[in-house]
Parts: C-alpha cells; structure tokens; sequence
C-alpha cells in the first residue's frame, strides 16, 4: 500500500510481511495499568505492518512524560529524548535521512507547554515527520498538576483553588501554525485511529494527530462524553470527506453556515440536509477547519469533531533542503576541499 | 616630488571611524594587499554590538588594528604606530593608546563644532595643543574625496561614502602596497554598478597620489616580506578556518556533514560560511532557537551525520540540557563555542575565555565533555578536525572553544595539502554484538570498545540493530533501562573514563624552553597563544629564563601536564577570565599557579605579559616596555 505514498517512496519496504508482534520489544510495558496509552500502543503496532516498510528504517522519536515512554516498547529504532524537544531532533533527522519514517510521541504538556515553539516551527517547515499527539488534559508523570489543554478552572495539585490559564486547543494551534495535515482521533476507537494513522502516514509533511488519551489515575473520566455508549453519538461529529457533517443519535444534529458566514451546528429537522456543510480537508483556505475546531465546548465536549480536520499539499522542507543541496552541486559541480581551502587570493613563498 | 623611503620592520596601524564609514572594509582591503605582499600580520577587528549606533558618537565608533613585519609576528600589536582617526569620535577613542610620536592621519572635515560638541570636546583636538605628542597629518579627507569624484553622476552623499578609499589609497601609498588586489576587488564587489566602480576606484587613486604629492608626508615606508616557511599562504579569519575545518572534517570521515544553528554573534559566520557551501553536501539548517539548533544536530548524529551545533556562551546556556541528553546517547556532536563577553548578554562583539567553566561543568549530573580551543585563527582549521576526530571516535559531544579574538582577527595561514590530514573513522556498528540467553544473536547499544570505551554506533536503517536508547540511565552493555544503584555508579564512571581515555590519543604538552633551565613556566590556552609568545620573545631578548606551553585540549588535559607544572617554580596562568584554567589546574593538580587575568573585551598586550614574567623573575617592571618583536 505504501507504494501509493510519496511521503514514503523513499523508504525501504520489508523483505517479509510484519506482524503486530514484531513491532513489540521485548521491554515491559510500565504505563499504570487501565491507561489510555495501552491501546494506542497495540493500535500502532497493529496498523504499521500495513505500511510495509523495513522495521529497521522507522523510528520513534518522543521528549519527556508518560506517552514518552512509547518508543521503548516499540522493537524499531528509537530515542526517548528531553522535555518537549522531540520535533527538533526528529527534523534534524528527517533532513538527513530520507529513507527513514519518522513518528514523533508527545504529551499536552511535552508538545504544547515545555515544546510549543518547536511543534510549531516543525508544523510550519511541514517537516516530513507524522506527530501523535496524547492528549489527557493533566501532567501525569509528575504526578498530576494541570496541563496547557486543562480546562479553566481546574483543581489540581498545583491549583488547589483552580487553574487559571485559558487552554489551548491542539487542533486549533496546529491550523494557525500552518499544519499541512491536522486531524484528531480517540484511544478508544481503534478503527477510526487506524483510519487516522494511515492518512497521516501517507502524508508528505507535518502530520499532527491529537489523540484524545484517557489518564485513569490523574484525570480520569476527561473524554468521557466521547466514549460512553449513551452520550457518544450525541456530543461527538465524524469529519468525513465529501460527507455533510451531521451527528446526534439520529443524525438529527448537523453543521451549517449562517448567514454572517460563521458555522454552527442546527437540528436537521429544521434546516434541512441539504442545508449542512460537506466535509473537506483539502480545501486549500482552512477557514471551515479551524471554525469546526472551534465548535466544541472545551468544558461539557458537545460539537467535539474527530477526523481529517486538514490535509492539504504543500513541498515537504526536508525535501526542499535536499532538492536545494542537489541543485546547488548541479550548479557548482561537488565541492572540491583543496581549492575551498586555497581560496581565491592566495601568494607562494619560496 | 622624490619622497625619502624609510624601511621598517614592523607596522601597527589602527583605521578608526564611524561604524558606517567602512572601516572593516578598508582594514580587510589593507590586509589583503599586506598579505599579497608576503609581510607577516595579525589583525584585530574591534566593533560595537549596534549595526549603527548614533553617527559620530563614541559608542559608535568602529576600528580595524593591523600589525605586519618582516619577521614572524603574533599579535595584532600592543599600540598602533599609526592611527587614521575619521572622525573626532574615532579620535577621542583611540588617543589613549597612542604612543608618543605616533602618526596621526585626521579627517579635518569631520572636526565640526556639532562634532566635537557630541563627544564632549571643549575646544578643537586640532587646534588646542593636545596633539603635540604626535606627528599629525590633518587632511580633509571628505572633501578632497568629493573634489576628486565631482566628473562623476554621484550625489554629495554618495561621493563621500568613498572616502574610505581615499584614505586606503594614501595609505596604501605611504606603506608601499601592491594595490592590484584592491583594483580586482572592487571591480568584482561592483561589477553591476559601473558608476560606483568607477568612483571608487577613483578615490583610491586619488588617495594615493595625495600621498605622492602632498607635502604632509614628507617620507613613504617600507616593510619587507618576512622570511616564512615555504610554501602557498592565504589571509583566514578563524570563523571561516573553523567551517573549513567542519567540511574538511565531513570528507576525512567520509560523514555527511549538517549544522543545527541559530544566529548569534560572534559565532553567525560560520553558520554562512557553510551555508555557502552546500555544493560539499553540507546541510544548514537554522533553527527556531539555540535548543533546536541543537536537537536537530542529536537528531542528526543519531542518524549518521557529522553533527554541529554553532553559538556563544548565551547559546551554550539553552543548550546545556541537550548537550546532557548527548553525553547520555553517546553520540558524536561538536558544540562549538565562540565566546565573548559576559555574563548574560555581556559584550557580544568583544573577546573572552570565560566559558571553560561552562563548558567543563555547565550541566546537571556527571556530565564530562572532552574539550578543544585553537590556538590562532587558523589553527581553527585543525581544531575542528580533531574535534571531529574525538567526537566520532569516541561517540562523544565535544566543545570547541574559540573567541571573538578567533573568530574575527586573521593572520596568514600557509594552506595544507588535503592529503597530509588525517582520516576519521566512523566505524559504524553493522551487524549484532552480543548473543541473549538462547544463544540468538543480539544487539547491545551500550556494549563498549574495551580499548576507547565507545559504543557502538548504529544507525536506523540497519537491519537487525533496532534498538531504543534515550536520557534516562542504561544498563552497562544491553541499554535497557535501569534503575539499579550500582548500574549507576558503573555507568558514571564509564562515561568519566571513556572522556580521561582521550588522553592517550593526544599529545604530551610540549614545552618551549630553550635554555632548558627557565624556572618560570607560561601556560596558557586558545586565544592568549599569540600575546603570550610574543612576551616570551621579549622576555627572553632581555635574558629572562622563561619557558612557554599551550594547552589544545582542556579536557582531557595530556598525560604529562601535572609533572610539566610541578617541575617549574612559578607557573604563570594568562586568561581572559578571572582564573578558570587556574581552578582546574590547582585542583587537578594541587599546584599553585598564578593567575594573570583581565576581561576587558581585548586580547592581552604583550607588554602586560612580559610586565608579569618580568616580577616573577624578580625584576623591575617598565612602564612601557619597548615592544619590538
């Protein structure tokens, strides 16, 4: 399948088809148990075989917090790095080595706290690197202080009368940072986080998928509305491209554009299907991404959007630096050290 | 008119002038046709931090110091002979440290009563006495400059934008230089605007026969070539030598070479030296900060690449929690640490070795990092070669230390041939290292070279070797982690032995005592090579007994420095810090060295130096030695 992926054509393909238990080291999984990260683990080693790429040509590169722990389990390459910094050293590594694949793990508090500035500048370079993104909305490493995607108001440890902060919202920060791809998912939706993965994976570029994670032990219950059988349907919208955007038990709920040009969501008894806004994530102007990602109540999760929120084309900067590198010997011919070295002014001493 | 033509043997000329009046460039022309001419020299650029501070004030003013000879000389010289003084800003600034008798050229036309006001003179430098001690040359540069350019279709302004020719013309004159080298240099800088050319070109003429006919300079000088080694020589400021260094490196080990940089002064160029040079298959890559000019150098480490990360002391700060994580991976990386003043933002443009604390211990942990500094501007070129040959080797982040002094001064460099210098091998780990316990092979990231202690370096693409390797402790051989007290105990010190290991790869520390009896010893390290030899040199004229030795590598320190400092009386210590490399001596060692230390943004003058080689010795000390080395 990989052959239809450019972000992939330069990465070598497994002589043998992989299994989901050759993706599993042989570490012990330390996560506490009943986390999130559990099954976004098992889900990622069961859709990489997919890809038919060498084992040895993917890597797993994340920064600091328990999703960073994700590469130890993983049996490819791998570098459990520092505090928030992973995207840095996955782009120097996606500019020297095409032939890799290259996944960046981070956390709420990794990617858009401690690491803010480097997840935006990789986002916006579009550096050749699929970033997940675990979202639990708390720092659980450290024991349980609130996170930057908290709600206002949280009781924490370290906001015993409530945090303070406005939160930040993933999806949104990525669209303003000129992500190429930009789409969010749930640990508890396998299907649908394969489905993710694999558009991410075929990429080429910067590919954000947030991944709402539950944490069990800090913040448990944080997407609950998302995944209780009863509330679900009601609260949660699937983008799907070329789909009119339309939710609720019934499908009774739907997404329309008013008629001062914002978006909204309206009964479909009342407008109309025909009424509702059709999903579509390679619009080139992503004006109707960030307003879906704005839809949902950060507090109750009603109008949460999940899916390909953006998905456009845009030159990989990876690519570029290598494209330029490649014009300039064109141009130049290879560099020769003794005449660099020599100069153009030189004189001889007898 | 026949000018009376005195040869000298050494020159110091200092170009001083308003940061826009081109004084770098008219330094860089001067030394270039001085270099061409085959005289030996060493220059000192000396600059403010603002592009542009307020034209005609003190703070603005910006200068260029040259030395040339016919000898061998090292240092840019204590006190220029002649100062070109452009403006009453560049005056007031540069008079303290001219000698009596001393040439002064003057831009007259600058000497304006609002001119002299901004920089606090009562009555006129020119007119009032204060220049009596010198041999004053008062010529209205400006216009005389625009009076020579009037046939051409140029503004007032952009007339007189060339008068640094003019005066590189009347001293190119007065020195006696080729200036061929100027007249090819301008017509490539200004291939695109021929009116410009032309004008220039023009005002350098006229400079010089200003010179020729002007009754102001009644004798022109010479200064023969020096008597150096034979052999092909350019002109190299070290930051480029350094970038040099980096390529030649990359092609030595056969590394494709990628530079994590963020700008910063006095370190940005290097950063476009080798963007320059992307045809060597070099990547540049500037980052969004100094931590990610950093990380994406790990990152690219850990793929294969020869990695570089460029900044000054701030730089190092951010990245000293990612130089941490690479002491941790093991993998090669060269810091390099172009230092200036400080602390916090400090004096970006000015030189000083106050890093070496930084770089020995700025990190959380044991965290040791072997630890370069060049010598002299070229030798930046060698020095990041043997970076690169540690780095690699011995999978190791390595700092190079250079300075603002370094960076920008230059000197000539006889060019070595590419295939004198010495290969890298990467040795990169191919297949599995180890066997588990159902005899199946394996791959241990942390199982070590029993002779260098390295680990082995695997990377991502080879088949079998998939491995995870990350900031928290491993266990000794396999990498897993491990939490295990005496793991971390071992580990320690095999991190710590694999750095104290270097040592048997570096040379002994060579002394310089040429009597073989001097019971006074000066060490120093980077920069301070050339003030330093050039007071030994002095010193010894006036049968001083002293020895002298330079420290490259700072950490490890050679095998046979302890016995080296033990066997002399007194052991002279010059830094331009407040004792760093004393610090580590005394405690290393339990020697007692005696520290001569200043910070004041310049390199040493010799005659500080032999002023305190002097009273060790027991002498009386001049005020003013006569410096003529």
């Amino acid at each position: 399948m990989t052959d239809t992926f450019p972000a992939l054509s330069l990465v070598p393909k497994s002589d043998v088809p992989l299994k989901a238990k050759d993706f599993k080291s042989d570490q012990e999984v330390r996560w506490c148990p009943g986390c999130g990260d559990y099954s976004i683990l098992s889900n990622v080693q069961g859709f990489l075989p997919e890809l038919g790429l060498a084992r040895e040509n993917i890597v797993f590169i994340s920064g600091i917090g328990c999703s960073s722990r994700f590469p130890y389990y993983m049996n490819t390459f791998g570098m459990h790095s520092i505090h928030g910094r992973a995207p840095a050293i996955a782009t120097g590594l996606a500019v020297t080595r095409p032939d890799l694949s290259i996944w960046v793990i981070t956390g709420d508090g990794d990617a858009l706290s401690i690491g803010g500035n480097h997840l935006i500048h990789a986002l916006r370079r579009n550096v050749n690197l699929k970033i997940l993104l675990f979202n639990n909305r708390i720092y659980g490493l450290t024991k349980g202080q609130y996170s930057p995607t908290s709600e206002q108001g949280k009781i924490t440890k370290s906001t015993p009368e409530g945090s303070l902060d406005y939160a930040f919202n993933p999806v949104s920060l990525a669209l303003g940072a000129e992500a190429t791809f930009v789409a969010r998912t749930i640990d508890s939706d396998r299907k649908h986080m394969t489905e993710v993965l694999s558009r991410a994976a075929a990429h080429e570029g910067s590919a954000l998928v947030e991944i709402y994670q539950n944490c069990n032990i800090f913040n448990d219950g944080a997407w609950e509305p998302l995944k209780d059988n009863d509330s679900r349907d009601d609260v949660m919208m699937r983008l799907v491209d070329g789909e009119p955007i339309r939710f609720g038990k019934d499908g009774d709920k739907g997404v329309i554009r008013t008629e001062d040009g914002h978006i909204q969501v309206a009964e479909v008894a009342k407008v109309g299907e025909n009424a509702l806004i059709r999903h579509d994530s390679k619009a080139k102007d992503p004006g109707l991404a960030f307003a879906l990602s704005r839809l949902s109540n950060p507090r109750t999760l009603e109008n949460t959007p999940i899916g390909v929120f953006r998905d456009i084309d845009r030159a990989s900067y990876d690519n570029l630096a290598r494209q330029q590198i490649a014009e300039v010997i064109d141009k130049k011919g290879a560099g020769d050290l003794q005449s660099l070295i020599s100069g153009r002014d030189t004189w001889t001493v007898n | 008119m026949t000018k009376q033509v005195v040869t000298l043997n050494r020159v110091v000329i200092r170009f001083a002038g308003d940061s826009g009046d081109g004084m770098q460039l008219t330094g860089d022309r001067f030394t270039s046709e001085t270099a061409g001419l085959g005289n030996d020299l060493n220059t000192l650029p000396d600059f403010p931090a603002e592009i542009r501070a307020p034209a005609g004030t003190v703070p603005g003013v910006s200068a260029f110091q040259l030395a040339f000879a016919d000898h061998i000389i090292t240092t840019p010289g204590d006190a220029p002979n002649v100062l070109v003084a452009m403006n009453p800003a560049a005056l007031k600034a540069n008079l303290k440290d001219l000698p009596r008798g001393a040439d002064l050229i003057v831009n007259t036309d600058e000497f304006t009563k609002r001119n002299l006001e901004k920089v606090g003179y009562l009555s006129n430098p020119l007119e009032d006495g204060t220049l009596e001690p010198f041999k004053v040359h008062a010529v209205a540069l400006t216009s005389q400059t625009v009076e020579a350019l009037k046939e051409f279709d140029l503004t007032k302004k952009e007339a007189e934008r060339a008068k640094n020719m003019y005066a590189l013309g009347l001293l190119s004159w007065l020195y006696s230089r080729p200036s061929e080298g100027t007249r090819a240099f301008l017509t490539s800088k200004f291939s695109a605007k021929p009116e410009i050319l032309a004008a220039n070109l023009a005002a350098f003429e006229a400079g010089w026969s200003f010179g020729e006919t002007t009754e102001s300079f009644s004798v022109q000088y010479e200064v023969a070539p020096a008597q150096m080694p034979s052999g092909k020589y350019r002109n190299i400021t070290g930051n480029p030598a350094l970038a040099y260094g980096l390529i030649a490196a990359s092609e030595l080990s056969g590394l494709k070479l990628f530079l994590g940089s963020y700008p910063i002064t006095p370190a940005s160029d290097i950063l476009h030296e080798l963007a320059k040079n992307h045809h060597f298959g070099v990547m540049t890559f500037q980052a969004e900060d100094e931590i990610a000019g950093i990380g994406s150098a790990i990152g690219a480490a850990y793929g294969g690449s020869l990695a570089v990360t460029t900044t000054s002391g701030p730089g190092v700060a951010l990245k000293s929690e990612a130089i941490g994580l690479a002491v941790s991976l093991e993998l090669p990386l060269i810091i390099v640490d172009v230092q200036r003043g400080g602390p916090s933002t400090g004096l970006p443009t000015k030189t000083e070795q106050s890093d070496l604390l930084q770089a020995m211990f700025g990190r959380n942990g044991e965290s040791p990092v072997p630890i370069i500094a060049p010598q002299s501007p070229s030798d930046c070129f060698h020095a990041a070669i043997e970076a690169a040959r540690i780095a690699v080797e011995y999978r190791t982040p390595v700092f190079l230390l250079s300075d603002g002094y370094l960076a920008n001064g230059s000197e000539p460099w006889l060019v070595p041939d590419v295939a004198d210098l010495p290969s890298i091998e990467p040795n990169f780990a191919t297949e599995a290292n180890h066997t588990d316990a159902d005899g199946n092979p394996e791959f241990w990231p942390y199982l070590r070279d029993t002779e260098t202690l390295a680990r082995p370096w695997a990377v991502p693409g080879t088949k079998g070797l998939e491995h995870r390797i990350g900031g928290l402790e491993k266990a000794d051989g396999s990498g897993d982690i491990s939490y295990d007290p005496e793991n971390h105990d071992r580990m320690v010190r095999l991190r710590q032995a694999k750095v104290d290991a270097i040592a048997a790869t570096i040379p002994e520390l060579d002394v310089d005592d040429p009597s073989g009896e001097a019971e006074i010893l000066v060490l120093g390290w980077g920069s301070t090579y050339g003030p330093i030899g050039a007071a030994v040199e002095i010193s010894r004229r006036e049968g001083i007994k002293v020895a002298q030795a330079h420290l490259r590598h700072l950490n490890p320190f050679p095998r046979n420095l302890g016995e080296v400092i033990r066997s002399y009386r007194t052991v002279l210590v010059p830094e331009m810090n407040l004792g760093q490399l004393s610090m580590l001596l005394r405690a290393k060692y339990l020697v007692d060295v005696t520290g001569i230390n200043q910070v004041r943004g310049m390199p040493f003058k010799s005659s500080e130096l032999v002023d305190a080689i002097k009273a060790s010795a027991g002498l009386p000390t001049a005020d003013s030695v006569n410096e003529n080395e």
